[in-house]
């Protein structure tokens, strides 16, 4: 039975962007956001549901799912339903998408990873370790300095007649090795499209070591609005690599699908979800942080705070501030149905 | 004379026993946190290994506490570990720490000059045969020690509640410490996996099925010791996954003090023939157990192994380009964790998280299309 109004919410937090995903019941992406997180993950999650809620009146969120490297922050203010890592949430959306992908390179703000699929199942996966050379902020950093927009990077890119080697192993070497060619008097064009295939040889020499990497190939995350890196990537591999619609926003409709499937595999007739509502956007959360002096661990615990009221603490090995936050989020769930009535 | 030495997960708890016995006055390091990794980087080179950095730090926290002299086992071949009683020694002194410094070790194969090191830590009160005893007693106690983790390895992905299993541990340990006598000694596992066994009621993790099991191979002290390798173990149970290891502290003692003569609670004896197709040769340090280790799980029919590889460990370095092969041939998925001190600890929560969702769902069986993306994990 199809529902109208009725939505299913992704969220993806991550460290340069925060994005939210609203699926609808035929499992299209109604509205996907793409806000930049700025440091301040609340804040941002909270503007999205407020620009969500706007255009969305009458929305009826029927299940929530969080991913990215904030992803329990985000579970804890949104009422999440799933709570999952990245590489699942993008591999989930990327074969919702391409039911026969084998491949996803996935470059974001600050990590880049690869992930494997073999008969729709994930067989392998990588992540990059000691090294963000290649990832979204770093072209973001040169797009700066050569002030140019970063959406320009990649069209820009595409124009090289021939483009430069760059020293790609290191990001701050890449960069005065850039600087080197510019002073040389390499065009621009040649040296952004030199940058590309330098952070490609560095990312598959990285992340992709000792990965077999065959086609359909999906290139997803923030960079692959770059189409400099596609093709780059498209020249190193010789295969095809294809870029999905929604590429910025994978991880966000991964969750969403997750969410969708965690309820409606209840049958509807389970509890429910226990999103917390829009007009989460109208209240105030703040964040603290403490050292715990119980042991020798001295862990660094978190808290998060809803009008004043504590909502969820986490960050303790022993768990005995986290084991608290069931019992919180009650509290708060009462205090809210109060107001209410 | 107050000696102390360097923490490896539970042994100090083998250790203490030993000198105590033998009334020897004994330092126990607080145990190993952040304090203890700051005060050991700022002695330690920088590229110098892990372990050598945690050590420096127990020393300097033992100091604190009187202590003046160190013993920690030595060793040979490819690995620095050999190394790091003389090199800790230098590094101490230069940083205006007095310590005396003993490597339980046979100086150039001198069982003679090993014996003399031994009579100079136990002085003239204890006779020989006393030190035996001792010897036996604390060697039966990392025995012991070892079953204790394992039936804890065992509970984590079956209770509910993750702290559930951890007391249950916490007791375990503290029983382990007060045993004096053999008897007293065999009777905490019993103990143990009775208090398991009666905490099941509300235990209920995995549902009843069957939980995931995957196997730990890599550098002994990352393994043994949770700080280093930041709670994999705890964090792999809590996630529902029932870990085993290649290496438990009785079967490094057993081979790597007593020689061989000892076979302890998990023995290493038999990596080295199951790693043969692979790697013919030792590398140093654990490298041939670790390729052996991951050829006996892959054959047990485990559902993953995890490879802890600490920073710059050539023997695992080397074990690590071999176990591509072993998944390969096995078709078991194997990841590699490289820790050291900036490793932090949401990416590798990630990486445990993507590793158990991709080893649930292959378990899971091939689902049909469609039905592929049934969630993951709890």
């Amino acid at each position: 039975m199809l529902r109208e109004n009725n939505y299913y919410l992704g969220v993806d937090v991550g460290s340069v962007s925060t994005n939210l995903v609203l699926l609808d019941e035929r499992e299209q992406a109604a509205k996907t956001l793409y806000l930049r997180t700025m440091g301040r993950p609340m804040q941002t999650i909270q503007e999205g549901l407020r620009m969500l809620r706007s255009e969305f009146p009458q929305a009826h969120i029927a299940g929530v799912g969080t991913t990215g490297s904030a992803r329990q922050l985000a579970a804890t203010l949104l009422g999440a339903d799933v709570v999952k890592n990245e590489i699942t949430a993008h591999a989930v959306a990327a074969s919702r998408l391409h039911p026969g992908v084998q491949t996803i390179l996935e470059i974001g703000g600050q990590d880049s990873k690869i992930i494997c699929l073999r008969d729709g199942v994930v067989v392998d996966f990588a992540m990059n370790t000691v090294c963000a050379a290649g990832t979204g902020s770093f072209l973001d950093q040169q797009a700066a300095r050569l002030g140019i927009p970063i959406e320009e990077f990649g069209p820009t890119a595409v124009r090289a007649e021939h483009p430069v080697r760059i020293a790609g192993r290191c990001s701050v070497f890449a960069e005065s090795d850039m600087i080197h060619k510019q002073q040389l008097g390499h065009s621009l064009p040649d040296i952004l499209a030199g940058l590309c295939q330098a952070m490609v040889r560095n990312y598959l020499n990285n992340v992709g070591k000792n990965k077999e990497i065959i086609s359909p190939i999906l290139f997803q995350g923030g960079v692959a609005a770059n189409p400099g890196i596609r093709r780059a990537f498209e020249q190193e591999l010789g295969q095809e690599v294809i870029v999905p619609e929604h590429f910025a926003v994978m991880g966000a409709l991964g969750a969403a699908y997750l969410a969708q499937e965690k309820l409606t595999s209840q049958g509807g007739s389970g509890a429910g979800s226990r999103f917390r509502g829009l007009q989460l956007a109208e209240t105030t959360f703040q964040a603290g942080s403490f050292e715990c002096s119980g042991c020798a661990n001295r862990c660094e615990v978190v808290e998060i705070f809803q009008d004043g009221q504590i909502l969820a603490r986490w960050g303790d090995r022993c768990g005995k501030w986290s084991a608290e936050n069931q019992a919180a989020a009650h509290c708060a769930r009462a205090a809210e149905q109060t107001i209410r009535a | 004379m107050k000696v102390t030495f360097p923490h490896m997960g539970n042994a100090w708890i083998v250790i203490q026993a030993l000198f105590e016995a033998l009334d020897v006055e004994v330092v126990v390091p607080p145990p190993s946190g952040k304090g203890t990794l700051n005060l050991g980087t700022k002695l330690a080179p920088e590229s110098a290994c892990l372990p050598l950095k945690i050590n420096l730090g127990n020393y300097i926290e033992a100091a604190a506490k009187g202590a003046d002299t160190i013993v920690i086992t030595g060793g040979s071949g490819p690995c620095r570990f050999g190394f790091y009683g003389e090199s800790e020694r230098q590094i101490l002194a230069d940083a205006g720490y007095d310590f005396e410094v003993v490597i339980l070790e046979p100086p150039g194969g001198s069982l003679w000059g090993l014996a003399r090191r031994i009579r100079y830590l136990a002085g003239s009160r204890n006779s020989w045969a006393r030190i035996v005893r001792a010897v036996r007693f604390a060697y039966e106690k990392s025995v012991v020690l070892d079953q204790v983790e394992d039936l804890i390895h065992q509970a984590r992905p079956r209770f509910s509640d993750a702290a559930g299993a951890e007391k249950l541990y916490a007791i375990a340990r503290q029983h382990l410490i007060e045993s004096a006598s053999y008897e007293s000694l065999h009777r905490v596992p019993v103990r143990l996996a009775q208090n398991i066994r009666d905490s099941q009621g509300d235990a209920n993790g995995s549902g009843g099925k069957e939980p995931l099991r995957i196997g730990i191979v890599g550098e002994i002290y990352t393994i043994l010791e949770p700080f280093a390798s930041l709670d994999v173990e705890q964090q792999l149970g809590a996630l529902g996954a029932e870990v085993d290891r290649s290496i438990y502290l009785s079967g490094w003692v057993g081979q790597h003090i007593f020689r061989g003569l000892a076979q302890g609670y998990r023995p290493l004896r038999v990596y080295s023939r199951l790693a043969k197709p692979y790697l013919e040769h030792m590398v140093g340090g654990h490298g041939l157990e670790t390729v052996g280790a991951a050829v006996s799980f892959a054959r047990r029919g485990f559902d993953g192994i995890l490879q802890l590889l600490p920073l710059g460990c050539m023997p695992e370095i080397v074990a690590a380009g071999i176990l591509p092969r072993i998944q390969a041939d096995f078709s078991i998925p194997i990841m590699t964790l490289t820790l050291d001190e900036h490793t932090g600890r949401a990416g590798l929560q990630t990486r445990l998280e993507a590793f158990v969702d991709l080893l649930e769902r292959r378990k899971s069986g091939r689902l049909k299309r469609g039905s592929v993306l049934s969630v993951a994990g709890k």
